[in-house]
């Protein structure tokens, strides 16, 4: 079902760093390369960003944190997307994660982690395989 | 019944959620969901908003939410931005300003890409407003993409039509062409704090009184004579009366929101006497009808014109042997003495 559709993915800003270039780096690539990408800006708290995952239906919520508060946030927000009915949908990272605190990520649910180098390219392919690997779990 | 349609009757938001996908992508159980959902429809007060970009619609839904909700009321807004011609994509950035509204359950915001449709909306947001209706909230609110002169499919849609205008934004033959300040029931200039704003509001004025059905005959002022002018329309009971109001806005600090509010209320009441409801749906529902007739009869039309037959006529029309109109009679004939008979 992912190729008659557009994915929808949610860009969101976790926590109180300023710091937005890279996601709206992301949402325009994610945008170029036909997906449409629900960006709900700075400063969103955990349930902020559950709800908007919810409210939208997006096949995936990507991440952008640069305050180093990821080991508060993240755990925080796959707890608050599990309790709304949302375990079923990934969460990808993207910002500085010191290699120790991804492992621990990986283990509490979340699906990927883009440091500074990655290319959009590696992205949006990441994000594909994803959405597509869990249509075929979840069909209709 | 759907178990999706019976789970949204029950106030479930992500089965809402779940079902408002899968009407936009027009997906299995999409007819099957809405026409269990469609008796349940016809509550809401459908409230379009529209204007050129940057002129405020986000923080003004953001405030007029905010307003409602202190009157107890539940509120669905659908938020349509551009999808990019190119690959398809779209940003969905209405949210960035209704961050106030967020973890109120009596709220519920869902951004929809226009997918190639022209006219201010998507393809799907009249069925996806169905649906919010019968959810059960008691107004949507509809905002439309930043609209130039053109887009005015909302008014096909909508019950009571917001046009948001700011200051500065152009002269006042602007406020004369056609278009999308036809459409408004309200018109709100909002950033009423900016420059401009007496410039604006005159323009507006002028032009509602120009255009306005209560006058047949306007005598205006032009050089110190008396000039008339008559009213291009004339009331009937077709064409309710309403002078649409002016409404000066400064959404970021909620001003003019209650006057807004007051403006929307005194619309609603206005479509309630005499019936004028019942004939706006009306005619919403004809021309959607015609819409939906044109698009299934296209569909099923090019089900029997092969791709090769096509591109035939395309290459003839390159030679410049046939002019497009006859291609497509062409392929009319074709249809009516060939494949479409059998």
């Amino acid at each position: 079902m992912s190729s008659d559709r557009p994915i929808r993915v949610l860009i969101g800003k976790p926590g109180l760093d300023g710091h937005d270039r890279g996601a709206k780096v992301i949402a325009r690539a994610l945008r170029d390369a036909g997906m449409e990408v629900v960006y709900t800006g700075l400063r969103q708290t955990p349930e902020m960003i559950a709800e908007a995952a919810l409210q939208e239906d997006v096949d995936i919520v990507g991440l952008s944190i640069l305050s180093g508060a990821h080991m508060a946030l993240v755990p925080r927000i796959r707890e608050v997307m599990d309790s709304s009915g949302l375990k079923d949908v990934p969460l990808i990272i993207g910002g500085i994660i010191p290699d120790a605190d991804k492992q621990v990520l990986e283990t509490i649910g979340v699906s990927g982690i883009f440091g500074p180098g990655a290319n959009t390219e590696e992205i949006t392919g990441f994000i594909r395989s994803l959405v597509a690997a869990r249509d075929q779990d979840r069909p209709a | 019944m759907s178990a999706l349609a019976t789970q949204v009757l029950q106030g479930d938001r992500r089965a809402l959620a779940r079902l408002l996908t899968i009407v936009e992508n027009a997906r299995e159980g999409s007819d099957d969901a809405l026409a269990a959902l469609f008796p349940h429809t016809g509550h809401a007060h459908i409230v379009g908003i529209t204007g050129p970009p940057g002129a405020g619609k986000s923080t003004l839904v953001n405030a007029l939410t905010q307003a409602l909700r202190t009157d107890q009321k539940t509120v669905a807004i659908l938020a349509v931005d551009p999808t990019s011609p190119f690959s398809g994509g779209a940003i969905l950035g209405d949210r960035i300003r209704m961050r106030d509204l967020a973890g109120d359950t009596g709220v519920f915001i869902r951004s929809m890409a226009t997918r190639g449709s022209l006219g201010g909306l998507a393809r799907a947001s009249r069925d996806a407003v169905r649906l919010l209706d019968a959810a059960g909230y008691d107004h949507v609110l509809v905002e439309t993409v930043g609209a130039g002169q053109n887009e005015v499919e909302i008014a096909r849609m909508a019950q009571t039509v917001l046009v948001v205008e700011a200051p500065g934004m152009g002269d006042d033959v602007q406020a004369i062409k056609a278009g999308i300040l036809e459409i408004a029931d309200i018109l709100v200039v909002n950033k009423a704090d900016h420059p401009g704003l007496d410039n604006t509001v005159r323009g507006l004025k002028m032009m509602l009184e120009l255009g306005h059905p209560a006058s047949r005959t306007q005598v205006m002022s032009h050089h110190g004579r008396a000039m008339s002018v008559a009213a291009p329309v004339s009331a009937s009971d077709d064409q309710p009366l309403w002078m649409p109001i002016i409404v000066q806005t400064v959404a970021t600090e909620g001003r003019g929101i209650e006057a807004l509010l007051d403006a929307i209320r005194a619309h609603r009441a206005h479509l309630h006497l005499d019936g004028h409801l019942q004939r706006l749906e009306h005619r919403q529902l004809e021309i959607e009808l015609q819409e939906r007739l044109r698009d299934a009869l296209l569909a099923r039309l090019l089900e029997h014109v092969s791709a090769q037959d096509m591109s035939v006529l395309i290459e003839r029309i390159q030679q410049r042997r046939l002019t497009p109109n006859q291609a497509v009679e062409t392929m009319l004939a074709g249809l009516r003495f060939g494949q479409f008979e059998d």
